[in-house]
């Protein structure tokens, strides 16, 4: 079994540079860990986009999601993107439809279980988060696709967020966690500074340090699944600002 | 770990955030988001006033956007003219993005504006928008994304035209710019589809705008005058800015426009609004003298 990165909860998989570029890399172990990013990166939105676009049952949805990463690897399919055509983004999805419509064709000819699982994916979480995203509100499967890859990316970077700050600086997470990260009505900077029996400025500095940091991290991750300089300016204005 | 959409949102606009810790400004909040970057309405400590700063949405101050980001400020900043907003200050923020400072201007955009009011106030405007255009022609700048959007309209009337990013400096010539095809369509000129711009695109762009601020039933002379300035063929328009203005102007005046052959009945109704108050003063003479003549018998 091949080791990825199968939940947010692991670290995610450094390259130096574009994992997208670095996948075609003549280096074999550059081209493994780019592979590992780009599986990390991709396989929950994309997992999801087969559950909602497909409406594949669990099952299905895992051995497309197996057989597509497996084949990807095997047949070179991103080594025909081109950034001036495209987001990798949009290409990774275009070349995943079309792995699952020929899945759906040949279904008929060949029993299903046929791929092999290889990589080690957290399913159960994916299927839990598609529950509570709740599909039926989305617009379409690609605007469902570019929201989980949006939350994963995300995911990913606090992830990294969480582990930057274990070594000695878990208060500024904390704080990051209980104001930005809070679900229902968020605390006062007062309220947090008593609990933590800290200044309000040294609240609000950490607090400003952490997504300082944040930011500094997603758009390392997203230089790592951008092809150049272009796309790493387009995903990053799509995914950062609220709409 | 999961993310819920409302926390999601929350943390992709807080990071988005520019970090202004290390200069005099400080964030009040979130006026904007265009194609280059976002604009913050922020607080000069030092000078105790209110400032509009635009950061660039680009990851890297070496990015594209960040060199388009600084180069729109020494644009704007070359233009001095009541019609385009000063530019304060330009520099990097600590994770590699520009920001440029200018003055905040209180106004109503000049679509939301216009809606409603007086043709003719909207002209005056209008004739000022021109006045700033022709000035940035006469510097060599070319806007390129002209439309009422990009223009703010202060309190007393006075047009600001706004967002300059994507304009052709002719000081600078950027290939990048040269060729690139920017600009909104329902406002952009034919040719500029093809890159292929100079001063006259603004003027179509400009003729545009006239035509979204006069609607559909519009005056036969301002028809006239849209259609000048809109015309397919750059030759055919008004040779500039301030010719457009000065006929619009000329339209205020109710003075005959260059853009429209008058027929003898429209010739006649336009001396009658031009010299209305001498003819109504000479009907009511006459009116009198008659009134005066029908009771003297």
């Amino acid at each position: 079994m091949r080791d990825v990165t199968g939940s947010n909860d692991a670290r995610f998989p450094t390259t130096r540079g574009s994992a997208v570029r670095g996948a075609r890399s003549g280096d074999a172990v550059e081209r493994e860990r780019s592979w590992s990013v780009l599986v990390a990166g991709y396989w929950k939105p994309a997992y999801k986009h087969v559950r909602v676009r497909w409406s594949a049952s669990r099952e299905d949805a895992e051995d497309a999601i197996q057989s597509f990463f497996l084949r990807a690897m095997e047949k070179s399919f991103f080594a025909d993107f081109d950034p001036a055509r495209a987001r990798f983004r949009t290409f990774f999805r275009v070349c995943l439809d079309r792995h699952v419509a020929d899945a759906v064709k040949a279904r008929g000819r060949e029993k299903r279980g046929g791929a092999v699982a290889t990589l080690s994916l957290d399913f159960d979480s994916a299927d839990d988060e598609l529950a509570r995203a709740g599909a039926a509100a989305w617009e379409s499967p690609e605007e469902c696709f570019d929201r989980e890859w949006r939350r994963n990316v995300f995911a990913i970077a606090i992830d990294a967020l969480r582990a930057e700050c274990a070594d000695g600086r878990e208060v500024v997470f904390t704080i990051f966690e209980r104001y930005d990260l809070c679900e229902g009505a968020r605390p006062t900077y007062e309220e947090l500074a008593r609990d933590l029996g800290l200044p309000v400025s040294t609240v609000t500095n950490h607090l400003s340090y952490a997504r300082r940091a944040l930011r500094r991290i997603v758009v390392s991750k997203l230089e790592e699944v951008t092809a150049n300089d272009d796309e790493l300016a387009d995903e990053t204005k799509h995914l950062l600002g609220a709409r | 770990m999961w993310i819920p959409d409302a926390v999601l949102d929350h943390v992709r606009e807080v990071t988005d955030e520019p970090d202004l810790s290390a200069t005099k400004y400080r964030i009040v909040r979130a006026l904007g988001r265009g194609g280059m970057g976002a604009v913050f309405a922020a607080h000069d400590a030092e000078l105790d006033r209110e400032v509009a700063i635009k950061v660039s949405t680009g990851a890297r101050a070496s990015g594209d956007l960040c060199e388009r980001l600084r180069a729109e400020a020494r644009v704007i900043a070359r233009l001095e003219h009541p019609g385009i907003v000063p530019v304060h200050d330009v520099g990097v923020l600590p994770d590699g993005r520009v920001y440029y400072v200018m003055k905040l201007v209180r106004g109503e955009r000049l679509d939301e504006w216009a809606r409603g009011r007086d043709v003719r106030v909207v002209l005056r405007s209008f004739r000022r928008i021109c006045e700033a255009v022709s000035f940035a022609h006469a510097h060599g700048v070319v806007h390129r994304d002209l439309k009422p959007e990009n223009v703010m309209v202060g309190a007393f009337g006075e047009a600001l035209v706004m967002d300059w990013g994507i304009a052709a400096d002719a000081s600078r010539p950027d290939p990048a710019v040269a060729v690139a095809v920017a600009g909104t369509p329902a406002y952009m000129a034919p040719e500029q589809a093809r890159g292929d711009v100079d001063a006259r695109a603004d003027v179509y762009s400009l003729g545009a705008v006239l035509s979204f601020l006069v609607g559909r039933d519009a005056p036969k002379p301002l028809a006239s005058i849209v259609r000048r300035a809109t015309a397919e063929r750059a030759d055919d328009r008004y040779a500039s800015a301030a010719d457009l203005a000065e006929d619009v102007g000329r339209y205020l005046d109710v003075e005959p426009v260059r853009a429209h052959r008058e027929s003898i009945t429209e010739r006649v109704a336009r001396f009658a609004t031009r010299h209305r108050v001498i003819l109504s003063l000479v009907g009511a003479y006459v009116l009198l003298r008659v009134l005066m003549f029908v009771f003297a018998r």
